[in-house]
């Protein structure tokens, strides 16, 4: 085991980090006097794109490999959610009916 | 405008469902932590100082492994880069604040804070956008590091039947739909998502910067062809 001397460096060195990743850019758009039209219009797409590249993997990926099939009840159970999230646009509902589906889907088989 | 007060309940109602596919999470960061040997102050100083679950689980992993300091902490950076694509999304909505609010609001960047308050400010220009995000952000982070507080004292003991983890990729799929207002968002949308299977295989959730990188671009193509 290591150090707790180098553990201490570790959390340290990753938490300085991971907050100048996250600060970088929302600390220096403040040097931008307006936000380029182009810039805006890509940054306006990220949130589709990462949400979806957040969800299809967690959604789709078994064990390392797309499972495109009816035995992953993950597919069923988000297809449910999706439609309640389209439906309803309410969070909680989309959780309840996922989570739910899958559940059953578990129990039944 | 809306009230300050009224944007941070905003905020706390949008948060509450979320908060259940946080707390597996929170229970195995402080569980693994001090699974392989780290203090309960160091675990809980992880979750404080980092408060960043995918890069804590791979550092506690290679520590276990005897990895060297210099690879624990690269390997962990890279697994959090894709808070750069959060920070640029986030970053305009932001730029009236003051610095020491911005700083605040980058040490609370989760997935699910991002997720949350980009697509309530995109559709909803009279929300006060620090207070909301405050409501989003303040409940992710106090039950993060109560969770990890219960993982460090009694383990991680959440049943394997319950699929409590699967709220989390149903959070940001119940926030996708309503973010796809257009062609160019579909586009980017359908390539993000493909490209992240595709790119699944990639190490430290590197799929994940790929697909969403490419589903940008790809959106911009289309919006660039549209307006001829």
């Amino acid at each position: 085991m290591t150090a707790a001397t180098e553990v201490w460096a570790i959390v340290v060195a990753v938490g300085v980090g991971t907050f100048c990743i996250r600060f970088s850019f929302i600390y220096l758009f403040e040097y931008l006097s307006e936000v380029p039209d182009g810039l805006e219009r890509a940054l306006r797409l990220v949130p589709a794109a990462v949400l979806s590249a957040l969800v299809v993997p967690a959604v789709v990926v078994v064990d390392g490999s797309p499972a495109l099939s009816l035995d992953n009840g993950r597919l069923l159970a988000a297809g449910a959610a999706a439609v309640v999230a389209w439906r309803t646009e309410n969070i909680l509902a989309t959780i309840a009916v996922g989570m739910a589906v899958l559940l059953g889907l578990r129990l039944v088989v | 405008m809306s009230s300050r007060r009224a944007s941070f309940l905003d905020g706390l109602r949008a948060v509450a469902p979320v908060l259940v596919g946080v707390v597996p999470f929170g229970l195995v960061a402080g569980a693994a932590a001090v699974g392989v040997g780290l203090s309960g102050l160091q675990a809980v100083g992880l979750s404080v100082v980092v408060f960043a679950g995918a890069s804590q689980l791979a550092a506690i992993e290679l520590l276990d492994a005897g990895a060297p300091v210099a690879v624990v902490v690269a390997t962990a950076l890279v697994i959090n880069l894709r808070m750069l694509m959060y920070s640029a999304s986030i970053a305009p909505y932001l730029r009236e604040l003051s610095t020491r609010w911005r700083a605040g609001i980058a040490y609370l960047l989760t997935d699910q804070a991002y997720a949350l308050s980009v697509t309530r400010f995109g559709a909803d220009g009279t929300v006060r956008r620090r207070w909301y995000y405050l409501g989003v952000a303040a409940p992710l982070w106090v039950v993060w590091q109560l969770c990890t507080v219960a993982g460090v004292v009694v383990g991680a003991r959440v049943p394997e039947s319950l699929p409590l983890e699967f709220a989390v990729p149903l959070t940001f799929l119940a926030l996708l739909l309503p973010a796809v207002t257009d062609r160019a968002g579909a586009v980017a949308a359908v390539v993000g998502g493909a490209g992240a299977v595709l790119g699944a295989d990639l190490p430290l959730n590197l799929g994940l910067i790929a697909g969403a990188v490419a589903g940008v671009a790809a959106g911009v193509a289309v919006e660039a062809g549209g307006d001829r």
